[in-house]
């Protein structure tokens, strides 16, 4: 299959590529950009007259529920989300029923993947078996099988000798561990951040102190071990400073914030809304001003999605027994957008943090648009707006803060290895 | 985004919290809720306002107190109730909060009157209504976790004015577990509604929500500065269990630093009143002598609330 994309905006961080130009896709490659190579007969012709074509979008942490949930989603509607959203590659935290902690499952669950031809996915394994922070997993078998990280998901390890441990074993091999900065017993039953809302509200609180204190024993460990560790769903300034900190003295970790925490804060919980039980909790106006400058300079590496599908029966309850989480797939492009915008930054800068970026961080060979690379590519139109509904969504979780309202960024088209995978209707 | 209580002109539809309530509604609820003591009074205790009307009290958190006052109060207002205490019942099978009232509205409620222990439960419900198309049913707030308890904040209020007179010129001080506390929350903002130009908090920092200042009161960790000056005292239930979770040594310290004894209310004004929203733990927030004493108003509370929630419920669902 050859497909000659004409006339579109071609934009690669990566190379700090942004011209008008075309793109010429050969089997499952990227062949030529510009002028046509020699003898080029396409097989088809995308007109991208108007479009941004870009890497195909890397979502670093995305839940697809299977195995063991697939009451809130399936693999087949949340591949479907992620392509649709113009997701090319996505990597999945080991928090399903049974745990991804033993290498048939992983094997298991990147082979269905695989079959749908659809975006590509890379399991985190499960650091310590079960989640339980007891014992450490196989790391290397799970590796094998296709992890490309180990984390424990949002359930701490309360036990600070195992957490020594893993980040021992892992470094051996140089495995990533990735962590989410929560203390094991401060704010452990809370569901909102502790400030004004949460006093008004009568919610329980989560003080920023979990993730702070989490975060100086992580670093401490991270910089006794060696261990690469990546920093997840960093949620206040106050953690982010401490991330710069230790970069600033010469540690290598990286860290992500979610698209939730980039645009919301405590106070869009307005009268208990259940989307917006997030874990972490949105925190306040002044943390999420720091996360989105964060991310413009640079201490924050990476935007996720941290897509969460959760059923209506998981939202259709009193805020504090909502299952935490949002949908986010779909919404990935369009939020990063609008934060791009509003922070007045060149678009390649912005889709760097979900392309290029977000393939550094995963360790995988992706995220660019060059010659010679794999042909995942995005093609969106910047100029379009749509609605945020139930109805527009394909991901299985309809459950977002962000439902009403407007966003800009409608994705055409998405390749994988070349081939057509998602193809908006027309007029939509 | 609409205040859920109120309807498209401005009128209370539901109540579900006091913050955000303007003040003329505080006021109308009190005067309505002034003849209505009367009631009590009378040889046949019964005035038609709810006749026909069904009222159904959705407990799903033990509480026989405020569940049986609301009881009389709909009684003597003439409506037909029903007492569910749920937490014995369906969703102890598995049944959802919104299952439940579904098949409650379906046996023609009029008004859910509804205790719940997680905050906001009342908005998911009257939200749930409004969804459905079903807003014609009223919600009633008798407690949502730490959120709110707007009948006790004003059967209070009406306590203070029928003691007090006017709100201008006072000095309050609210005592206790004020982090736990509904009432405590409900109180606040009631009187900063009200116009009470010195709201105060006096508790130990671990009974202290984060940024409680923001809801307008000066906050103190010394009962006996907190009290000097003070014209109305409202005392909060201290819970047995807050003595785990490393909130509290002991019940006999807390009592020492923060439990009300005459001692330390002869430093609040002469004529300053005592009120407590019960059940009272003698010994540990309060002393049984200033509990008994003269100073405390702790039963016409009592007698008030009756009239207060007959108010409410009449202004909502009333002919």
């Amino acid at each position: 299959m050859k497909i000659h994309i004409k006339n579109g905006r071609v934009i690669d961080p990566a190379s700090n590529t942004d011209r008008v130009q075309d793109v010429f896709v050969a089997g499952s490659k990227v062949v030529a950009l510009g002028d046509a190579p020699g003898n080029f007969l396409a097989n088809r012709v995308i007109d991208a007259t108007g479009l941004v074509v870009c890497p195909g979008l890397v979502d670093i942490s995305a839940r697809l529920r299977e195995p063991g949930y697939e009451y809130r989603a399936t693999l087949v509607s949340e591949m479907s989300a992620a392509v649709a959203g113009g997701v090319t590659s996505l990597a999945c935290p080991p928090d399903t029923d049974p745990v991804l902690d033993e290498p048939g499952l992983v094997e298991m669950l990147k082979y269905r993947a695989k079959t749908m031809n659809k975006a590509r996915v890379f399991p985190r394994g499960a650091l310590t078996v079960g989640l339980k922070g007891e014992h450490i997993t196989e790391m290397a078998e799970l590796t094998e099988a296709g992890c490309v990280a180990f984390s424990q998901a949002d359930t701490p390890i309360v036990n600070t000798e195992v957490l020594h441990h893993a980040l021992q074993y892992a470094a051996t091999f140089g495995f990533p561990v990735w962590l989410q900065p929560r203390d094991a017993f401060v704010g452990r039953k809370g569901v909102a951040h502790d400030g004004e809302v949460a006093t008004r509200l009568g919610l329980t609180p989560i003080p920023v102190t979990s993730e702070t204190i989490a975060l100086a024993t992580i670093l401490q460990l991270a910089r006794d071990t060696g261990a690469r560790v990546h920093i997840a769903r960093i949620s206040s300034g106050a953690g982010l400073n401490m991330v710069r900190d230790a970069r600033a003295h010469g540690l290598s970790v990286t860290c992500d914030v979610s698209i939730n925490h980039l645009h919301l804060c405590d106070t869009d919980i307005g009268y208990f809304n259940p989307h917006c039980h997030l874990m972490p909790p949105l925190r306040s106006q002044s943390d999420r001003e720091a996360l989105r400058q964060g991310l413009a300079d640079g201490s924050i590496d990476v935007l996720c999605s941290d897509h969460t599908p959760v059923d209506d029966d998981g939202k259709q309850v009193p805020f504090d027994e909502a299952e935490p989480g949002a949908t986010g797939l779909e919404l990935l492009l369009p939020l990063t957008l609008k934060w791009g915008s509003e922070m007045g930054l060149p678009l390649a800068k912005t889709l760097s943090r979900i392309t290029a970026d977000a393939a550094r961080v995963l360790g995988v060979d992706h995220g660019r648009l060059v010659v010679g690379a794999a042909a995942d590519l995005c093609l969106f139109d910047p100029e379009a707006w749509s609605r945020v509904s139930r109805e527009n969504l394909l991901s299985q979780g309809k459950n977002t803060p962000f439902l009403g309202l407007e966003l800009p960024g409608k994705v055409r088209y998405t390749l994988v290895d070349g081939n057509v995978v998602f193809e908006a209707k027309p007029n939509t | 985004m609409r205040n859920p209580q109120l309807n498209g002109h401005g009128e209370l539809q539901h109540l579900l919290t006091i913050e955000g309530l303007p003040r003329d509604i505080l006021l109308s609820i009190l005067d309505t809720a002034a003849p209505f003591t009367e009631v009590a009074e009378r040889e046949v205790k019964k005035i038609p306002l709810l006749r026909g009307k069904s009222v159904f009290n959705l407990f799903f958190e033990n509480s026989t107190r405020t569940r049986t006052t609301f009881e009389i109060a709909a009684k003597r207002l003439s409506a037909d109730v029903i007492n569910l205490n749920i937490n014995t019942s369906s969703t102890a099978k598995g049944e959802s909060l919104l299952d439940t009232v579904d098949n409650l509205a379906a046996m023609h409620a009029d008004m859910f009157v509804v205790r719940h222990a997680s905050s906001g439960a009342p908005f998911l419900i009257a939200e749930h209504l409004a969804r459905t198309g079903r807003d014609h049913i009223h919600v009633v707030n008798a407690g949502d976790g730490r959120h709110a308890h707007p009948t006790q904040g004003l059967l209070d209020m009406y306590t203070v004015r029928h003691y007090k007179k006017d709100f201008s010129n006072l000095v309050v001080a609210v005592v206790g577990d004020v982090l736990h506390s509904r009432v405590a929350r409900s109180e606040i903002h009631a009187l900063t509604t009200l116009g009470v130009p010195e709201v105060r908090v006096i508790a130990p920092k671990t009974l202290l929500p984060t940024e409680v200042e923001r809801l307008g009161v000066r906050v103190f960790h010394d009962l006996k500065e907190g009290l000097k000056g003070v014209d109305v005292v409202m005392m909060l239930r201290l819970q047995n269990e807050r003595m785990q979770g490393a909130l509290l040594p002991s019940r006999q310290e807390y009592f020492k630093e923060f439990g009300l004894t005459q001692e330390k209310l002869d430093l609040a004004k002469p004529d300053a009143i005592v009120l407590h929203p019960g059940p009272m733990n003698r010994g540990v927030e309060i002393d049984s002598a200033v509990a008994d004493g003269g100073r405390a108003v702790i039963l016409p509370q009592v007698t008030f609330g009756i009239a207060v929630r007959m108010a409410v419920m009449s202004m909502l669902a009333g002919h």
